[in-house]
């Protein structure tokens, strides 16, 4: 097990590794020029060359990637181009709202969604057509639309929630209850929908789990032997439907940091995926850079912890990596 | 074949796509035939949907701030989301089947780089990549489709790697190969057409796919550039006028999920029917 772990580690870093020279290389050679985008068009050829130079911009390429590599691995992640803020004090800000946005809805996406799923294997042909034309429309909506949808419905005509932002203006002036309440406000749109086009994948697939295990000998030995329903829908088949929706939620981690950098977006929620967007319009290149770096470090820290998560369900899987 | 035709699902997947991909086509027909044409925009601006302006001129889904009819945008933006999607699927599937067949093929080294490549592209998020690709070029819907084709083909390749891999053993490739017949002449004449089947489930999906994230790169302002219409540049514009105009940026997102809808289920039901033990289990 612990061998298994050591080699998953080992290939998540070479991920890591890959992804943020690629993004090194895409960048650099990348056509516009962010030091005239920072000096503005009144520059003169001398003052770019200068701000070239301080930046390091004029080395060649293979100088400018093993000093950035060498800064980069001590943690110095360099200066934002745009804000001219340190990129890791700006990234450091963004990760926990990343985590708290795309963890909290992951919970709740995949809870919803085993819920509706094995609801819909144990329910009769019409409650199973709904539900699945349900969680099929869910599945197929943009977060983003879906976003400002939820907007104009809570925000604009029901004047519930805040639109944009993780705290209102007057939070420094808020308090104990009520700057929670603020921040709570302000979680609850960009979690609505992140969660709702979550729960339809989730269910989808739990739904086809489901079905599988069912169609095996042995629930058809369990149902023979007189077990309740609900015993053999809870014992026998949940617990042997869970193996590949786990399995799924690490497969699916890309594609959850994908739809958060659009929600993020959308609400202004100041995450990992907001800084990148803007990053990118502003071709700011060290933050696109670190950005990308640690949605890779993300998504190879939340692949590990659900292979984890799978040993843990599946005793058979324990034991034969104890075996090899 | 026949299961097919009786699914529910294929049938309405089918009917909604045939639907859309003909007024999309028909789009001088079926609309006013101008989605930039803008008359005197004081008075024609945000007419809402079944509205008549005072040219006595009919707008099914009203106007947005420059007077211009949405419905009328919403068909000529369908040619370009649907045709971006559908060329990316194209590229995607040409890229997957080439990389997934020589994988599949050549054992050995060749086929570890393309399976270490594949693993790791997918390891990326999909959003992160369009987004760092996006941004190395001016915008046009000619760069999102080469975008989305370089960032869609690991689960074709997958495919196609597993079910050639699968076919090598068989005695007919074998048979094929003591002929002398080159490699090459034998994977693409007689592997690859074999290996196909499942590809067309991938695509069923993947168009749904590749329309939605053209329309998000579009709503990010990195996609298919304004006046042209597109889904996405539409919500985009759309956003700005949700309190006074809601349906400039509805419109355009219900046909976005009825038609990735469609295509969801029509892959589920491709998928169905190509899977004789799943067939099984229906009837049962």
């Amino acid at each position: 097990m612990l061998a298994h772990l050591g080699t998953r580690t080992l290939a998540g870093a070479v991920v890591v590794a890959g992804v943020v020279t690629l993004t090194f290389l895409l960048v650099r050679l990348a056509p516009g020029d962010p030091v005239e985008r920072l000096l503005g068009p009144t520059a003169t050829p001398a003052q770019l060359e200068a701000q070239r130079r301080a930046l390091g911009l004029d080395r060649p390429l293979a100088a400018q990637y093993a000093i950035w590599l060498g800064r980069f691995a001590r943690g110095d992640w360099g200066t934002s181009i745009a804000t001219g803020r340190p990129v890791r004090a700006l990234l450091g800000d963004a990760v926990p709202a990343t985590l708290a946005l795309v963890g909290t809805s992951l919970v709740l996406s995949y809870l919803l969604g085993l819920a509706v799923g094995a609801w819909q294997s144990g329910a009769g042909p019409r409650v199973d057509t709904a539900l699945s034309i349900a969680t099929v429309t869910l599945f197929a909506v943009p977060g983003y639309w879906l976003g400002l949808m939820l907007v104009m419905a809570f925000t604009y005509w029901a004047h519930w929630l805040p639109a944009f932002g993780a705290a209102g203006l007057d939070a420094d002036g808020l308090t104990g209850l009520s700057r929670l309440a603020d921040r709570l406000r302000h979680f609850a749109l960009p979690l609505a929908t992140l969660t709702l086009i979550g729960i339809g994948g989730a269910a989808r697939f739990v739904r086809g789990a489901m079905r599988d295990v069912m169609s095996q000998p042995f629930v058809r030995t369990a149902e023979a032997k007189g077990l309740s329903p609900f015993h053999v829908t809870r014992r026998h088949v949940a617990r042997n439907a869970l193996i590949p929706v786990v399995t799924l939620l690490g497969l699916s981690l890309p594609a959850l940091f994908s739809g958060a950098v659009l929600v993020e977006a959308v609400f202004a929620w100041p995450g990992v995926g907001r800084r990148l967007v803007e990053a990118v319009q502003a071709r700011d290149y060290p933050v696109v850079v670190a950005a990308t770096a640690v949605t890779a470090v993300l998504v190879v820290a939340g692949n590990l912890l659900t292979d984890l998560g799978v040993a843990w369900i599946d005793p058979r899987i324990r034991r034969e990596r104890r075996e090899t | 074949m026949r299961a097919l035709w009786r699914d529910r699902r294929a049938a309405f997947g089918l009917a909604v796509l045939v639907l859309v991909a003909s007024a999309a086509v028909a789009a001088p027909l079926v609309s006013t035939g101008n989605p930039t044409a803008q008359h005197d925009v004081v008075a024609t601006r945000f007419l809402r949907p079944l509205a008549t302006d005072h040219a006595g001129a009919f707008h099914a889904l009203g106007t947005d701030r420059f007077g211009r009819d949405v419905w009328t945008r919403l068909v000529y933006g369908a040619r370009v989301s649907l045709a971006v999607g559908a060329l990316a699927v194209l590229l995607s599937v040409v890229i997957g089947v080439l990389i997934g067949g020589v994988a599949g093929f050549w054992p050995g080294p060749v086929r570890t780089a393309l399976l270490a490549l594949t693993d790791f592209v997918l390891a990326v998020p999909r959003v992160v990549l369009l987004l760092l690709l996006a941004a190395m070029a001016r915008p046009s819907a000619g760069l999102v489709v080469v975008v989305l084709g370089l960032t869609g083909w690991m689960s074709v390749a997958r495919l196609v790697h597993g079910e050639v891999r699968s076919l090598a053993a068989r005695p007919f490739v074998e048979g094929a190969v003591a002929l002398g017949l080159p490699r090459g002449r034998v994977l693409v004449r007689h592997i690859l057409p074999n290996a196909l089947t499942p590809v067309i489930v991938s695509a069923a999906l993947g168009l749904g796919n590749a329309i939605t994230l053209e329309t998000s790169l579009s709503f990010l302002g990195l996609g298919v550039q304004p006046p042209t219409p597109s889904w996405g540049n539409m919500i985009a514009s759309g956003r700005d006028t949700l309190v006074n105009a809601p349906w400039v940026a509805a419109a355009p997102g219900i046909a976005l999920v009825l038609v990735v809808v469609a295509c969801t289920l029509l892959g589920d039901a491709l998928q169905d029917a190509l899977n004789p033990t799943m067939r099984y289990q229906t009837a049962r």
